[in-house]
């Protein structure tokens, strides 16, 4: 096999998970509204994913905004502009790394839970077992741990970019010496809901594509135990390579 | 292949020959590729989903493992059919849960988690929520295997008696011949995906025929061969010695 056709194989896979990952995609949104009449599934699923992950989402939103009030202050220092601190870093975190990060984050704490979980499921025929009781797994397993991440991601990024303001203002305020005055002013004066808008469409983007690719990988993975790792592995790699890609098209649109 | 109503049908045969598939068959967790299954008067091929799940609510499946919901202790796992198919106040669903429980010896262990479960007796609670909406058919999954010889014997007698008490038709597939010939009415015998004899388990035992022979008696070479096919052994042998 030649170089192209390796090539040529390697892109007709690809389009083929693709097409895969949206059917199923389908076949979840088709389930939504039987899903939602258990509400209590979900929002256990909303603590799994979100409550469970906030420690970690909030503990590196503080350390963020921490870098962030130092690098930022180090620049804006050298055109005499430090008080501009507030804006800057509350652009940079509402807007990309509140939900870029929290997305990189989310697949890594959640993500792997969820597509571990659904995948050991599938190896201990649980899932099977399921749908021999006659209880649907994609309506009973699958749609409300999609839903819980969809939900929780939004709420995630908001509180990584609460905290990373905060750690922003630790270091620029509290240590560098920046007018608190300027920086909360200037911040609220700068900052747009515009801005806070594409906050939040993109960390609701980021939710559904990084749900999605967990409970996919987890429904499909392959039921032995390097089955189910792969597939954590696949959920972890193809969430974050998704976060980017769909980063860039979002900030392309809002510009 | 007939199953007979009300009876107890062992489906035997070496591994690889197809039990497990014709398990799936049955339940239509796979679709046949050709020919028709007609299960409780219903042709399998031609159901529609819903008509199907409709049909597996009358069905119940002791899996090979057991196939607890890990996440919920043994009171929500037989309560779990129950709560996903009926509107039964909380006391009626206890109370049934609890009568399950007491059936298959485990209304005890009501509160522990699957991991706390011995594979005998996850066994017997995954038995307990096969039975816990009262199916008219029950089908285990290779149920002995891993057991020790107690738990073996009760699940045995369990299936007997179970399926006399509640009126059941079982189909167990196993290939622990001596067990399964002391609860079974009827036995299918498969090999290379055919049945190759039926009958009950003594006529078995009394036919000629060199598979059921070899089968019956757990004899190692036959028409089921102990050697996976292979190249003439010596010849292999002499042939590496000189390669290397």
């Amino acid at each position: 096999m030649n170089a192209l056709e390796r090539r040529w194989t390697s892109l007709t896979e690809t389009l083929v998970r693709v097409g895969a990952i949206a059917r199923f995609l389908l076949r979840l949104v088709v389930n939504v509204p039987r899903s939602l009449s258990r509400f209590d599934l979900i929002v256990a699923q909303i603590y799994n994913a979100g409550a469970l992950s906030l420690v970690i989402v909030m503990l590196s939103g503080l350390f963020v905004g921490m870098v962030l009030g130092l690098q930022l202050f180090q620049l804006l220092r050298r055109f005499g502009s430090e008080e501009a601190l507030g804006t800057a870093a509350a652009i940079g975190l509402v807007k990309e790394l509140g939900p870029v990060v929290t997305a990189l984050l989310f697949a890594g704490r959640a993500g792997t839970a969820l597509a571990s979980e659904i995948g050991l499921m599938r190896a201990t025929d649980q899932l099977s077992a399921m749908e021999m009781m006659a209880v649907d797994p994609i309506q009973r397993v699958v749609v409300p741990r999609f839903l819980g991440g969809v939900i929780a991601m939004p709420l995630l990024a908001a509180a990584f970019s609460l905290i990373g303001i905060f750690g922003a203002q630790l270091i620029g305020v509290q240590i560098m010496g920046v007018d608190s005055g300027s920086f909360w002013s200037q911040m609220r004066s700068s900052v747009d809901l515009v801005d806070v808008n594409e906050g939040i469409v993109k960390s609701l983007a980021f939710g559904i594509a990084c749900s999605l690719i967990a409970v996919y990988e987890g429904y499909n993975a392959v039921p032995t135990a390097e089955g189910v790792g792969e597939a954590t592995t696949r959920t972890v790699v193809t969430s974050a390579v998704l976060t980017l890609f769909l980063d860039y098209l979002i900030t392309a649109v809002f510009l | 292949m007939s199953v007979a109503r009300g009876r107890v049908t062992a489906i035997m045969g070496p591994s690889g020959t197809g039990k497990t598939t014709l398990l799936r068959l049955i339940t239509r967790q796979i679709a046949a590729g050709g020919g028709s299954i007609t299960v409780a008067g219903e042709d399998l091929g031609s159901l529609t989903r819903s008509e199907l799940y409709e049909l597996r609510k009358r069905m119940g499946m002791l899996f090979q493992n057991g196939a607890l919901l890990t996440d919920l202790t043994v009171f929500e796992n037989v309560a779990f059919p129950l709560r996903e198919h009926t509107r039964l106040p909380e006391r009626l669903i206890r109370l049934l849960v609890l009568t399950k429980l007491q059936a298959v010896g485990l209304r005890g262990a009501i509160d522990l988690m699957p991991a706390e479960l011995s594979g005998g007796m996850s066994r017997r609670v995954a038995l307990a929520r096969a039975i816990v909406m009262d199916p008219e058919i029950l089908i285990y999954d290779e149920p002995f295997v891993g057991l020790d010889p107690i738990s073996l014997g009760v699940i045995l007698r369990l299936i007997r008696r179970l399926n006399d008490a509640l009126g059941l038709t079982s189909i167990v597939v196993s290939h622990d011949v001596q067990e399964i010939s002391t609860v079974a009415d009827q036995v299918f015998l498969l090999s290379g995906g055919q049945v190759v004899a039926r009958g009950t388990p003594q006529q078995l035992q009394a036919d000629p025929s060199e598979i059921v022979h070899q089968f019956m008696g757990g004899l190692a070479d036959g028409p089921v061969p102990f050697h996976y096919p292979a190249p003439d052994y010596f010849g292999e042998l002499l042939d590496r010695d000189g390669a290397e």
